[in-house]
């Protein structure tokens, strides 16, 4: 009963904890933008502006909430439903600290490249449903963006999983306790870091809701709490992405003095807070600018990546 | 790739810059001088109105926003029975502040009047008669002008000369 009771709370906090830096993140991805645009950001609801997600959530909800009526009703209301869940679902395999993980899996890696994957679903079928031109337009890029850019984000995993000797997330952590693998997987870390910048589909790399461009791409047509739902899943992703680059190349928990918690969400904050950098900072390419880097430079990057890890790792013995 | 990292490092570097935002009504936002905002009538510097009800502003007025009714008073001025002016409409343009002969219209550098309903904007004279002068503290219409009206004769005002007596010119 004490087990089901602890099983149950880990699951509620780390559940909690990714709704909440989601909702976080609402406030402060806006005044980090200001903050590198020189200008403020929302400082007015509440002390520093800190109460500008629950302002924001009012407004959102208090929307009207409109389906078009050209529209594929069901797989309309389900599309911005796919991306939080699997971004949530995705946060049951990471290793928060040595004692808080929901599941340990041995296959967690390849868990969350699948849940990667099943989030595709959500931007293509929100394209697909809306029947109409940009986002159709928006959906088509998404699914050959996001496609695209998934084969090399495998492989670029592969040299840590070479170097750690598992799937398993835990194990990945345990052994980098002499060196964090950024160091020795660099190339694969930079690869990564641009395809999850892909897979979440932040700036520079967001041509499926390119807002200057297609309108609003594959979220043309929504409205009201499912709109909600596509940046609260998009924040969940970002959120997500930084915890899983931290746990695979930076070494997860671990760190000397302070408690392992605050290590690993002082990481994660410090990789959230790059992801907005680069989204203030970076001009978005064209798209075939974009398909052309995924294919001719990245993944050949990536496959050299895991054959130079082989290489040196057979010579070591 | 190496230009993109110089892009965030540039941007990196902008969180320690001032920032542009003028934190409005704790900080004043810094207005030109012939900033065009509310629009008030004013008076002489011996205190009575200036506006003499010529209709000027009203002709000049692009969207037709300002209503007035000229009358006199026992002296023989004229001056306006009812003077309104329809904010919802003003566009702020200052034709009536050119086109008025004694300074009286003038706008101000105040932009922050506010109504919850269109009714209220709808401004009265007394709404918007003033106790000074404004933004012209040394004209008086009447001692420049050359009508007579009570107090002043014809002749007696500034660099004016004394009314001539054609009867003593004739050859």
């Amino acid at each position: 009963m004490n087990e089901i009771l602890r099983q149950v709370l880990i699951v509620l906090v780390v559940m909690g904890g990714a709704l909440a830096t989601a909702a976080i993140l609402i406030w402060l991805e806006r005044r980090l933008l200001g903050i590198w645009q020189d200008r403020l950001g929302p400082n007015r609801v509440g002390p520093l502006g800190l109460l500008q997600p629950l302002a924001d959530v009012v407004k959102i909800l208090t929307k009207e909430d409109w389906i078009p009526p050209f529209a594929d009703r069901p797989v309309f209301v389900i599309a911005p439903t796919i991306v939080v869940l699997a971004a949530l679902i995705a946060f049951a395999v990471i290793p928060v600290t040595p004692t808080i993980v929901v599941v340990d899996l041995d296959v967690g890696l390849l868990f969350v490249l699948a849940m990667f994957s099943l989030g595709v679903y959500s931007v293509v079928l929100g394209g697909w449903a809306s029947r109409s031109k940009y986002a159709l337009l928006g959906g088509l890029r998404a699914a050959a963006q996001l496609l695209s850019y998934e084969v090399f984000m495998g492989l670029s995993l592969m040299g840590v999983v070479m170097l750690a000797g598992s799937f398993n997330l835990g194990d990945i952590v345990a052994a980098q306790k002499g060196m964090w693998f950024c160091i020795p997987q660099f190339p694969g870390l930079v690869i990564f870091l641009i395809a999850g910048l892909a897979e979440t589909h932040r700036l520079p790399l967001d041509i499926p809701e390119a807002e200057t461009e297609l309108v609003a791409g594959y979220h043309t047509e929504y409205s009201g709490m499912k709109f909600g739902l596509f940046f609260v899943g998009e924040y969940l992703g970002i959120t997500f992405t930084s915890a899983f680059i931290v746990t695979l190349f930076f070494g997860g928990w671990s760190g000397p003095l302070l408690p392992p918690i605050v290590w690993f969400v002082g990481k994660c904050l410090f990789f959230i807070c790059g992801f907005i950098l680069v989204r203030g900072a970076l001009p978005r390419p064209r798209y075939d600018q974009l398909m052309d880097i995924a294919w001719k430079l990245l993944l050949p990057l990536a496959l050299l990546n895991i054959v130079i890890t082989a290489g040196i790792l057979l010579i070591m013995g | 790739m190496l230009s993109l990292l110089k892009s965030i490092w540039i941007v990196l570097r902008h969180t320690f810059r001032r920032k542009v935002t003028i934190r409005y009504p704790e900080e004043p936002i810094p207005l030109p001088p012939r900033f065009r905002g509310r629009i008030i009538l004013s008076r002489d510097p011996d205190g009575q109105e200036r506006c003499v009800a010529c209709y000027l502003c009203a002709a000049a007025c692009p969207v037709d926003c300002i209503a007035l009714q000229a009358t006199e008073d026992e002296h023989g001025r004229r001056y306006p029975a009812f003077f309104r002016i329809n904010f919802s409409r003003c566009i702020l343009c200052g034709f009536c502040e050119e086109a008025c002969p004694t300074d009286a219209i003038q706008l101000t550098p105040d932009f922050a009047y506010v109504e919850y309903e269109r009714p209220n904007f709808v401004y009265e004279k007394e709404d918007l008669l003033i106790s000074g002068c404004g933004k012209y503290p040394d004209y008086n219409f009447y001692r420049v002008a050359g009508m007579a009206i009570g107090g002043k004769d014809k002749g007696a005002a500034r660099n004016e000369t004394p009314p001539q007596d054609v009867h003593s010119l004739l050859p």
